[in-house]
């Protein structure tokens, strides 16, 4: 356990050159991409001069079509146009059935999970969001005039380990490397914090077009520290629009609406929302299922059908802030994101709960994107006297069943990441083999009530009377809350197989399978693909193994010295050819052979870490 | 692993959390992952346990009754999660006491005093063990090291019942 490359403050490990890194908000109504330029984040516009992107795409007869031009289809082929596809990311098909009558695009299931039929064949969320990934990173890369080395893309810190693990997947799927992914509130904060530079409890409240969010951050010293998140990943704007729609219904007296007609009534539902923002009435006039339909919506009864779900939001306030131990009067501030907290009851409920007028001073749409753009720009490495720590916490508790379908935890919610911990398990018959194990994810006692995340199977234990065996199950999640798991039997040390079935999500074979069949990367794309890749991490070795003995060569003895010099000179060789097999043996000798030196390099940077620290206390 | 020597803080029960706070951002800054974004997978995949390592210990010291445990582990003495029969008659008494008030809260007439009144009395035994806690580590003899493992034991039920305390305040407030 080593690391070569260790961070000093206020040193680069590249200073050279300036590096292209965007953020991206990836939303179930809009997508943005956005990135640092000469010290300002902005958002990036397409060719049409859109920010704001729709996350919406159309499998059209002859070509996909992402965004506004999907949008502009919709409501001629409503079937084939897929929006609010993050509802569905990481979602088993059972889970999502109470949706499918909302939505005019047909659900099915794809072994377990989730999919749409569409004239293009079965999609995937991970598919859909892929395409709404590169549209975005297209965007960048004309704007800045390159190739992205690499994105942070914001999910709803409610986000369990399948919905990340999806949106990881499609990242990977649309060809972007994932420096992070970061929880939307805190990127907000991020936008507003480090720019004002106050200290004190942050409250971020983030009503969105599909997910509620609330997230207690603490800033001190330079340091973000994520004291408790909580929220409903299945409430938003779209929730307002959907009353607002059942509302206009129960005035025409249409009940049965055809698809068509279903996307007209939500139209207007949203036109209505969003004048009630800065007008008492809106009116409304259109013809739908060849009835006509007209009228007024007046921003109480509006408020009278919001009102019960603002409540809940309310609600989520409080549990969130109980988690984090604290009351309403010791929240500093409060940061609105999302384009529902224009809606002014939104505002007013949030002021009065917290006492405190909310922050909206960035535009509700943009602070994400914007909050992202500012870590991916850390996170790649232009900026290096960056000193704010980003300390994050997994938002659900990770747990196993156990006998008579209960939940243990393991991990409970709310712990700081990456963190691991481990759980022994013993047989319960004699030579017995193998062990059967389901991870959960969730606050509830009974397994039903909880996620699913995986089962999987520990293999290859060695016989031994019942009771005999010892295995450690160890856990561990890293910044991005995404869960690994590992086994060892302890008396005797054999690593027990483990094949994990992610119970709402695909395996790598599958995410593979899924890269290597699209049709943007025929086979010839996919090898370049896996030779670039390879590259890179050729690069980042290079680089970080020779700062390191430029910085800490004293610690090597004149053999290790020479055997290191004698590697990096052939990984640098072979870098330069196309053997992509060549360059990772030679980055695998590389780092076998540099294993002491960074453990060296460790233990004595851990000493400084400590010994500075004294200092600055004298 | 010795978490005390990961912060290079001596192993003794009384600690400085400012102190141990401040050491912990220290390391944090060094090898958190948000500063390998960009590196080499080896070192991305090194600072992520190490950050869980630091974490761990952060959070394994920060606690008394967890930093009890571990200066016990580290002085050999393993407390089992398994739950072992008290002998102390007073002690035991006290528990179903505890728990019979606990037990009554939904149906008091003023549940709020109620909660108020069995918080104050965990409190005040929670103090005073941690203070017995404290003294027998303190001493660090084989014979003391047992009674603290003891006393451990026993404070392990008074948060229990604390945990439980708080899911019955939330159920009535919900």
């Amino acid at each position: 356990m080593a690391l070569l490359q260790i961070a000093e403050p206020g040193q680069s490990a590249a200073p050279h050159h300036h590096k292209l890194a965007a953020g991206i908000d990836l939303g179930t109504t809009n997508s943005l991409v956005a990135t640092v330029r000469s010290g300002q984040a902005s958002t990036l516009s397409n060719v049409a001069g859109n920010d704001m992107i729709p996350s919406v795409v159309r499998y059209g007869p002859d070509r996909t079509d992402v965004g506004q031009q999907a949008v502009a289809a919709a409501a001629a082929d409503a079937s084939n146009t897929i929006f609010s596809i993050k509802r569905l990311m990481g979602k088993g098909y059972a889970e999502t059935l109470p949706l499918a009558e909302l939505l005019p695009y047909q659900l099915i299931d794809q072994g377990g999970l989730a999919a749409v039929a569409t004239r293009d064949g079965v999609k995937n969320p991970v598919e859909v969001s892929a395409e709404i990934l590169a549209t975005l990173a297209d965007t960048a890369s004309q704007v800045l005039g390159g190739e992205l080395n690499g994105v942070v893309i914001t999910v709803p810190a409610y986000f369990d380990d399948a919905q990340r693990q999806a949106t990881k997947d499609a990242a990977k799927l649309a060809g972007l490397n994932v420096l992070r992914l970061l929880n939307e509130p805190t990127a907000a904060a991020l936008a507003y914090g480090l720019d004002s530079g106050q200290e004190g409890i942050i409250a971020v409240y983030d009503l969105g077009g599909g997910t509620f969010d609330i997230s207690i951050l603490r800033l001190k010293r330079g340091v973000f520290e994520v004291l408790a998140t909580g929220g409903d990943s299945a409430l938003g704007g779209d929730d307002f629009d959907q009353a607002i729609v059942g509302w206009l219904q129960q005035k025409s007296g249409q009940q049965q609406l055809s698809h068509t007609a279903r996307r007209q009534y939500l139209t207007v539902a949203r036109k209505l929302k969003e004048q009630l923002t800065d007008s008492p009435n809106a009116d409304y006039a259109f013809s739908a299922d060849e009835q006509q339909v007209s009228g007024t919506l007046s921003r109480g009864e509006f408020e009278q059908l919001a009102g019960p779900m603002i409540k809940k939001t309310i609600r989520s306030c409080r549990q969130v802030l109980r988690d984090a131990g604290l009351t309403p009067d010791e929240v500093a501030n409060v940061v609105m994101v999302g384009g529902s907290t224009r809606v002014p009851l939104v505002r007013t409920e949030v002021g009065q709960f917290f006492a405190t007028k909310p922050l909206t001073s960035i535009d509700p749409d943009k602070v994400v994107a914007l909050g992202a753009a500012i870590q991916a720009n850390v996170l790649v490495g232009n900026k290096a006297e960056h000193e704010t720590l980003l300390l994050d916490v997994i938002p659900l508790s990770l747990g196993l069943e156990t006998m008579g379908g209960l939940t243990e935890k393991v991990i409970p919610r709310n712990t700081v990441i990456p963190v691991s911990r481990a759980q022994e398990f013993t047989t319960f018959k004699d030579g017995q083999t193998a062990m059967a194990i389901h991870v959960l994810q969730g606050e509830r006692e009974l397994v039903e009530d909880c996620r699913s995340l995986a089962r999987f199977e520990l293999r290859g234990i060695p016989p031994m009377p019942a009771g005999g065996a010892h295995i450690r199950v160890t856990f561990q999640v890293d910044a991005d809350g995404l869960l690994s798991v590992s086994a060892e039997e302890k008396s005797t040390g054999v690593a027990a197989g483990i094949q994990v079935k992610p119970s709402y999500g695909l395996t790598d074979e599958q995410v593979a399978g899924m890269i290597s069949g699209s049709m943007q990367h025929a086979r010839q794309d996919m090898q370049r693909r896996l030779l670039r890749e390879q590259q890179v991490e050729a690069d980042r070795v290079l680089e970080a193994v020779t700062a390191a003995v430029q910085h800490d060569g004293a610690l090597l003895d004149a053999d290790e010295l020479a055997d290191i010099n004698a590697a990096l000179a052939t990984l640098a060789e072979v870098r330069q050819q196309d053997d992509t097999a060549a360059i990772k043996a030679a980055i695998e000798h590389t780092n076998t052979l540099t294993d002491d030196f960074a453990a060296r390099r460790m233990d004595k940077s851990i000493r400084q870490a400590l010994q500075g620290h004294k200092v600055d206390e004298v | 692993m010795n978490y005390f020597q990961l912060f290079d803080l001596p192993a003794t029960f009384e600690l400085d959390l400012t102190e141990l706070g401040s050491r912990y951002l220290a390391l944090q800054r060094k090898f958190h992952p948000d500063k390998y974004a960009a590196a080499s997978n080896r070192d991305r995949l090194m600072s992520v346990q190490q950050t869980a390592n630091i974490n761990d210990a952060y959070h394994s010291l920060k606690q008394p009754l967890l930093r009890a445990e571990h200066l016990l582990a580290l002085r050999g003495l393993k407390i089992s999660h398994e739950q072992r029969s008290f002998t102390d008659p007073v002690f035991l008494m006290q528990q179903m006491e505890l728990r019979e008030q606990l037990e009554e809260i939904s149906s008091s007439a003023d549940p709020d005093s109620a909660i108020m009144a069995v918080e104050q009395q965990l409190q005040q035994q929670r103090k005073v063990l941690l203070k017995q806690l404290a003294a027998t580590l303190d001493a660090n003899t084989a014979e003391q090291n047992q009674q603290a493992a003891e006393l451990v034991r026993k404070l392990k039920f008074f948060f229990k019942l604390q945990h439980e305390l708080e899911l019955i305040e939330q159920q009535l407030q919900d």
